[in-house]
């Protein structure tokens, strides 16, 4: 798994590659337990390169969630592949995240 | 064709039993959907075993067979010989107050059982095997 950033202005882009499973979902908590991360005010995750995710990697935004929603901080998914974006909709956690189609539309979303 | 795999308890492991699968799988060409559901459900067992069962221990190992019944119907069987999973005390998660307080795990047996047509856990004291059933046509 490969996380890498892209800041712009008060949006941090975060661009998953590689696969989220029980080993490789440590480095995401830490990623996402980064204090900076709370200076944001929207959080766009790229997930066209994300091939795999278990409930480890769901885990871990999950556990999450509540303290971005709470900073009113914006967590939005895009570009998210159909297998991977299943696995979500399996435990009905589509409904409960945002999940877009593309970067524009995750923007657009941001922006409201 | 190769139908077991042995591996010890580290969690990069996982990665080569996914491998196996979906290269076991490949034959039968399956929807991508379907495919990934189905290594997804053995990696959550497999991860479970190596992490809570057997605490991460090297020098234990689990063992996953891969069988097809009466043409249609997928077998995984995965044996291991650490701490037992107690059904009994198994609760479905509410997704809802996982996010609420935070909490990390306890979703992963969910995805197992929305995943799978039958899952058995059974234990003869020393041995525990887990049976994932699924249908494929």
């Amino acid at each position: 798994m490969k996380i890498t950033h892209e800041i712009k202005e008060n949006t941090i882009i975060m661009t998953l590659d590689g696969e989220l499973d029980a080993s490789s979902s440590v480095l995401l908590d830490e990623e996402l337990s980064d204090p900076e991360i709370m200076e944001y005010s929207k959080i766009l995750v790229d997930c066209k390169n994300l091939h795999y995710i278990s409930s480890a990697g769901l885990g871990v935004f999950i556990s999450h969630l509540q303290r971005f929603e709470d900073a009113q901080i914006k967590l939005i998914f895009y570009n998210m592949q159909d297998k991977v974006r299943n696995v979500f909709e399996i435990l009905g956690l589509d409904l409960l995240m945002t999940i877009v189609s593309d970067y524009e539309e995750a923007r657009s979303i941001a922006n409201e | 064709m190769n139908n077991s795999i042995r591996v010890n308890c580290t969690k990069k492991n996982l990665k080569t039993i996914r491998d196996f699968v979906t290269e076991y799988l490949h034959a039968l060409s399956l929807t991508d959907i379907l495919l990934n559901q189905i290594v997804l459900a053995v990696d959550e067992i497999c991860a479970n075993l190596i992490i809570h069962a057997n605490h991460e221990d090297p020098s234990k190992y689990i063992v996953l067979r891969i069988m097809q019944e009466r043409e249609n119907t997928l077998k995984f069987e995965i044996s291991d010989e650490g701490v037992a999973f107690e059904r009994a005390n198994y609760k479905e998660p509410d997704i809802q107050e996982n996010i609420r307080l935070g909490k990390k795990g306890g979703v992963g047996i969910a995805l197992v059982n929305r995943i799978m047509d039958k899952v058995e856990f059974r234990s003869n004291g020393t041995q525990n095997t887990c049976l994932l059933y699924k249908k494929i046509k």
